[in-house]
């Protein structure tokens, strides 16, 4: 009772300076909140028609994109999309925390503080750049190793981890650090080799840090475009071997959406669509592993 | 009086720190001793001498001598992680590991190439009971050991030195996170392991040294000022600094 006419006294004394100012903050978090609903409205109400008129099952399972001729099967590119990503993140993973391990735990100090802003430059070149890297290194270098065209889903595997690299240094690397010292200290009275310290304790201490980073870097490959635009080869094929020219769902897009109309254009909305359900599948996935991180350590 | 482990003419410096100074001090085998000395006098610095967990500290350097039954364990071949088999360590916070209470206790054995699940089991029901702890988490092996209270992570965290069958216990204040009932658990627990193991205590609680201890050893500012039985140590001190510290005149 005491405290609820506190709180109200408290509330009357505001300043109107105070005032404008929360108002303001309140403002801010609206407009983000209403850009999110405008994206998501307009995206599922120019999308989902397209869905309808060519039948769930032919848009999602159809294996041929023939838009001059009415098919509209994105199969070929939700494969492709999510067979680079898989690879990349897998292989971008497995360097990303090994590197992540080495800066935590093995480098002298000075290699580390040398190696933490080269990984954060990384992370900032635009991926236009990155594009053009691969399409002026990667694609030559596999085309010549391989004798096929260049432009591959190798190359866009290979292009996307890097991509992941720096992502995936910093948290793993946040993660590691953030492993009280006394696990490790525990690990090394009790015998334990510094490898099998990392591997046994340290690793899966920083599990749940490392997940994260881990789905952080699928949501950045799966939405990459314009990098992969510049190496994938851009057919919407099913790829049967590394070296095949593909397509995926943010290519799709993004090539085609200039000149589209009609349903063509319809049909790129709701490509947009399928991609937004999966970037929505993974977000919920990061909020549910962080829950459970605070959880723990709670 | 047989001497396991000893240090002759020991000295540890922290870059320019001169932690250690010259300290001759034998452990004697199947004994407690117990290191006291006011707050920065190098008793936790002493102790990890003993097992080389100095390594991981950047800029230590250690001259003189420390043996294992007669072998020099700073030699350069020495095997380290033999060693700490031998020499094990319980920390001033209880540090058990993210994972399951068996997982903690099977830790070491697995590392040291025990694979075989029904070894393993036994391995860990006998550690635990060593630890006093069995009976209290029979049930719950597989919950989550930061689950337990801080007493039974402690004494869990004993356990885990038990099972890879050391010689030698190092125990840095092992109580002074704990309730006053967790501490009388694992001062009786001490007294139960001593005679099979030999067990150094590092405590800053007087009574303790004199409830449980053998020997005792007082530290100052990196000196070791004097040794000896335990009782004789508190009732006759042979020095001003020790007889003023253990009355409680300084620290
Ligand atoms: N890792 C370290 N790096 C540098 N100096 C250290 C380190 N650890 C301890 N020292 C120094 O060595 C001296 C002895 O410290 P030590 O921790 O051994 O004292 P202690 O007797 O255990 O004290 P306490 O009773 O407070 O635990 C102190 O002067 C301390 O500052
Ligand atoms: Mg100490």
């Amino acid at each position: 009772m005491e405290e609820k006419l506190e709180r109200k006294a408290t509330r009357r004394r505001r300043t109107p300076a105070e005032f404008i100012m929360e108002n303001l903050f309140l403002l801010c978090a609206l407009a983000s909140i209403a850009a999110v609903a405008v994206i998501t409205v307009y995206l599922f109400v120019s999308g989902t028609p397209a869905i309808f008129k060519i039948g769930a099952k032919e848009f999602l399972l159809g294996t041929v994109w023939k838009p001059t001729e009415g098919q509209f099967g994105i199969l070929p590119m939700i494969i492709c999309s999510v067979v680079s990503t898989v690879l990349a993140v897998g292989a971008g993973g497995v360097i990303g925390v090994m590197t992540a391990v080495f800066m935590a735990e093995l480098a002298p100090p000075w290699l580390t503080r040398l190696l933490r802003p080269c990984v954060r430059l990384l992370a900032g070149i635009p991926s236009v750049v990155y594009g053009y890297f691969g399409l002026t290194l990667i694609v030559p270098l596999i085309a010549k190793l391989s004798g096929f065209a260049g432009n591959s889903l190798l190359a866009v595997i290979v292009l996307l981890a890097m991509m992941i690299l720096p992502t995936i240094i910093s948290i793993s690397e946040d993660a590691l650090r953030a492993v009280p010292r006394a696990y490790k200290e525990g690990s090394l009275a009790l015998g334990a080799s510094h490898s099998q310290t990392i591997f046994k304790v340290l690793l899966p201490a920083a599990r749940s840090g490392i997940l994260s980073a881990l789905v952080l870097g699928v949501g950045r490959a799966i939405g990459e475009t314009m990098a992969v635009i510049l190496v994938a080869g851009n057919t919407p094929q099913i790829p049967t071997s590394l070296f095949d020219s593909v397509r995926t769902l943010t290519i799709n897009i993004a090539f085609e959406m200039s000149y589209a109309e009609g349903l063509h254009r319809e049909a790129l909305f709701a490509t947009g669509v399928v991609l937004f359900l999966f970037i929505m599948a993974l977000n919920i996935l990061l909020n549910v592993l962080t829950r459970r991180r605070e959880k723990k350590n709670a | 009086m047989e001497t396991i482990l000893s240090a002759e003419k020991l000295n540890l410096y922290y870059s320019d720190n001169h932690a250690l100074k010259d300290i001759t001090l034998p452990v004697p085998k199947g004994q407690v001793t117990a290191l006291i000395g006011p707050s920065g006098c190098g008793k936790s610095t002493f102790l990890k001498t003993l097992n080389r967990m100095n390594d991981l500290v950047d800029g230590v350097r250690v001259a003189g001598l420390v043996t294992l039954d007669g072998e020099d364990i700073y030699a350069p071949d020495y095997d380290v992680v033999g060693l700490r088999k031998r020499v094990g360590m319980v920390f001033q916070k209880p540090n058990p590991f993210p994972m399951s209470i068996f997982d903690n206790v099977a830790y070491g054995p697995r590392i040291h190439g025990q694979r075989d699940k029904k070894a393993l089991r036994e391995i860990v029901e006998s550690s635990l009971k060593g630890a006093a702890l069995w009976d209290e988490v029979k049930d719950r092996l597989n919950k989550s050991a930061l689950s337990l209270s801080g007493g039974q992570q402690q004494r869990l965290c004993i356990a885990r030195v038990l099972a890879v069958g050391p010689e030698v216990l190092l125990m840095d204040e092992p109580t002074s996170a704990l309730d006053p009932i967790s501490t009388q658990r694992i001062e009786d627990l001490i007294e139960e392991l001593k005679g099979r193991y030999t067990i150094v205590i590092v405590t800053h609680n007087m009574q303790q040294a004199g409830r449980i201890s053998d020997r005792t050893a007082f530290f100052y500012r990196g000196d070791l000022i004097e040794w000896g039985e335990t009782d004789t140590l508190f009732q006759t001190p042979a020095d001003k600094r020790t007889e003023d510290y253990i009355t409680g005149r300084f620290g």
